[in-house]
């Protein structure tokens, strides 16, 4: 879906559901996933539906994952760490 | 970290950063939170990693790059600032509450300055939730934070500045989208034409310039461009496949797996809809704005707004809108009387003027079409609870009377979100429906906690939520 204009890609790695992600310093954990070729990142509550980060910019929450145990987490507003454990969300109604 | 300053500025884009440091330097104690890695805002988003990247900056342009002064001058200044936080409620007596790192700590403000800026208005067309939908604002995101850039077909689609320098963007870093779907419409062409005398006063006629040239250079490029476009439907079930359209009295289909939608921007609401700031509807942003003075002066005591959150000028004139905000704010905490600020605030004043004159030659061209405000009864309008426009027009006609007792029928507005995407589209299709005008409808009450935040956060606060 995505490349990087140069070639760095990244130096850091974290885990979505059980796939290793290489991301960059200064990635949002939600353009990390996308550089690494994912995009449906979670599905709704309501219908199953398969959404993907929408706006980049928190306002939509279509980017909502797990990071660490922490559910309702905005992926394109965390910057990637090495070593999180980011979940996809499926299913349950979001808690707030 | 200190507990009680004279002001909390929310919000690093132009109108917060110049808010923040205008009071550090005169001497004030204040805090910047916010929700970003690093300063900018939007418009100057990565102002600070893009220092690096030459090509890119070059790229980005000459107006992007101009965010690295302001930057540089906040980091100089002694303003405080808690990136990577999430402000989640202002009380009316202004404490601040704001988590970071999965802890929240409150703190007590003499004034609030809210600089949360603009979003991209929702563009609710068949087919807008589908992966591989996005704005156009979050390909920019990531071109600016990232040095991404799509690496499949991709189509550009709606109207405005942002729609049309992105699209420049991307051809200077040789990654151009496959198409422009231009949605802006010939009676919006027409009716600004006669705007275009008064829009060159003061700064407007760079903008005009520019966006001249910005025009030539897609002229010339090999991007397939359509103008006048109506009827924009993306395709797909699992992803975006394609986009179909109408455009020169013709259907047309141009196959994508990324699809960008852009319909200008409109001021974000919901912190100050959350402090119980009034506000009215604007008929020639088409959007709701805050009652804010020419200080910045929300209806709130010492809730003041600055920038695009206070009605839609660009990040020049918000640069400048900080300045007087924070100069207003010394006013109100008595550093300063009102002569002094007036001084002070003089040529802040001036910039601002010239660089609103192009304004309402802008807006009235880059109106939203009528199909963005009165989606199809098949469209979902709210897109966390999944609600279509004609189930909220059924509602409507159950006597569903507003967008808050459309809550309680449909949940719209309740899920993740809170409303900040179907709020002014709720609004408006019930407005439509009930045949009264927006102000009549209102809008959803919003609630804090702004932000999701753990059960084991509030607790640990003591669990005093205001219900505002
Ligand atoms: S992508 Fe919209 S909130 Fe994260």
């Amino acid at each position: 879906m995505f490349r990087r204009l140069d070639a760095d890609a990244g130096d850091i790695s974290f885990r979505f559901n059980d796939t290793e992600i290489v991301a960059r310093q200064g990635d949002s954990v939600a353009a990390a996933l996308l550089a690494a070729g994912l995009c449906a990142i979670r599905a709704t509550p309501v219908t199953g539906a398969s959404r993907a980060p929408y706006c980049m910019m928190g306002v939509c929450f279509d980017c909502l994952v797990e990071i660490d145990g922490v559910g309702n987490r905005q992926a394109c507003l965390i910057p990637a760490r090495n070593g999180m454990i980011v979940r996809r969300q499926t299913g349950a109604r979001d808690l707030l | 970290m200190r507990d009680i300053w004279d002001v909390v500025v929310i919000g690093a884009g132009p109108a917060g950063l110049a808010a923040a440091t205008t009071l550090a330097e005169q001497g004030a104690s204040v805090i910047l939170f916010d929700e970003n890695l690093g300063p900018g805002g939007q418009v100057y988003r990565g102002i600070e990693q893009t220092a690096s990247h030459p090509s890119l900056r070059a790229a980005l342009g000459a107006d992007y790059a101009s965010g690295g002064a302001l930057a540089d001058r906040f980091r100089r200044s002694t303003a405080a600032y808690l990136p990577a936080s999430l402000v989640w409620q202002v009380t009316p007596d202004r404490e601040v509450w704001v988590s970071c790192d999965g802890a929240s700590t409150r703190m007590q403000a003499g004034q609030v300055i809210v600089a949360t800026g603009a979003m991209e208005r929702p563009v609710p067309v068949p087919g807008w939730t589908l992966p591989g939908v996005m704005t156009v604002g979050a390909l920019q995101t990531l071109l600016k934070s990232a040095s991404m850039v799509p690496d499949v077909p991709f189509v550009l689609t709606g109207s405005g500045p942002l729609l049309l320098l992105f699209a420049q963007q991307c051809l200077k870093v040789g990654a151009p989208p496959a198409a422009i779907l231009d949605t802006t419409t010939r009676t919006n062409a027409i009716a600004a034409a006669r705007l275009l005398p008064a829009a060159m006063k003061g700064q407007g006629w760079r903008y005009l310039l520019k966006g001249l040239a910005l025009k030539r250079a897609l002229r010339e490029s090999a991007i397939r461009q359509y103008s006048h476009v109506t009827g924009i439907r993306i395709e797909g079930t699992d992803h975006a496949t394609g986009v179909s359209f109408h455009a020169n009295g013709q259907a047309h289909r141009i196959d994508a797996a990324i699809v960008a939608l852009h319909e200008g921007v409109i001021p974000a609401q919901q912190m100050a809809r959350s402090i119980g700031c009034a506000f009215s509807w604007n008929d020639r942003q088409a959007c709701f704005v805050p009652d804010t003075d020419a200080w910045g002066n929300s209806s709130m005591p010492g809730i003041l707004i600055a920038g695009d959150g206070a009605g839609i000028g660009g990040a020049i004139a918000a640069e400048h809108s900080g300045r007087l905000t924070a100069f207003e704010a010394l006013r109100r905490l008595s550093r300063i009387d009102a002569a002094g600020r007036d001084t002070l605030a003089a040529a802040d004043l001036r910039a601002r003027n010239a660089h609103l004159a192009v304004r309402d030659f802008l807006d009235q061209l880059y109106a939203p079409p009528p199909e963005i405000l009165a989606p199809a009864d098949d469209v979902l309008v709210c897109r966390c609870e999944e609600i279509t426009a004609g189930e909220l027009r059924e509602v409507a006609r159950q006597g569903c009377q507003g967008p808050n007792q459309a809550k309680s029928f449909l949940r719209t507005g309740m899920g993740p979100c809170q409303g900040r995407l179907c709020g002014p589209i709720v609004s408006a299709v019930l407005a439509q429906a009930h045949n009264v005008g927006m102000d009549d409808i209102g809008y959803f009450r919003i609630r804090p906690p702004l932000k999701p935040i753990t059960v084991g956060e509030i607790a640990e606060m003591g669990g005093r939520l205001i219900d505002a």
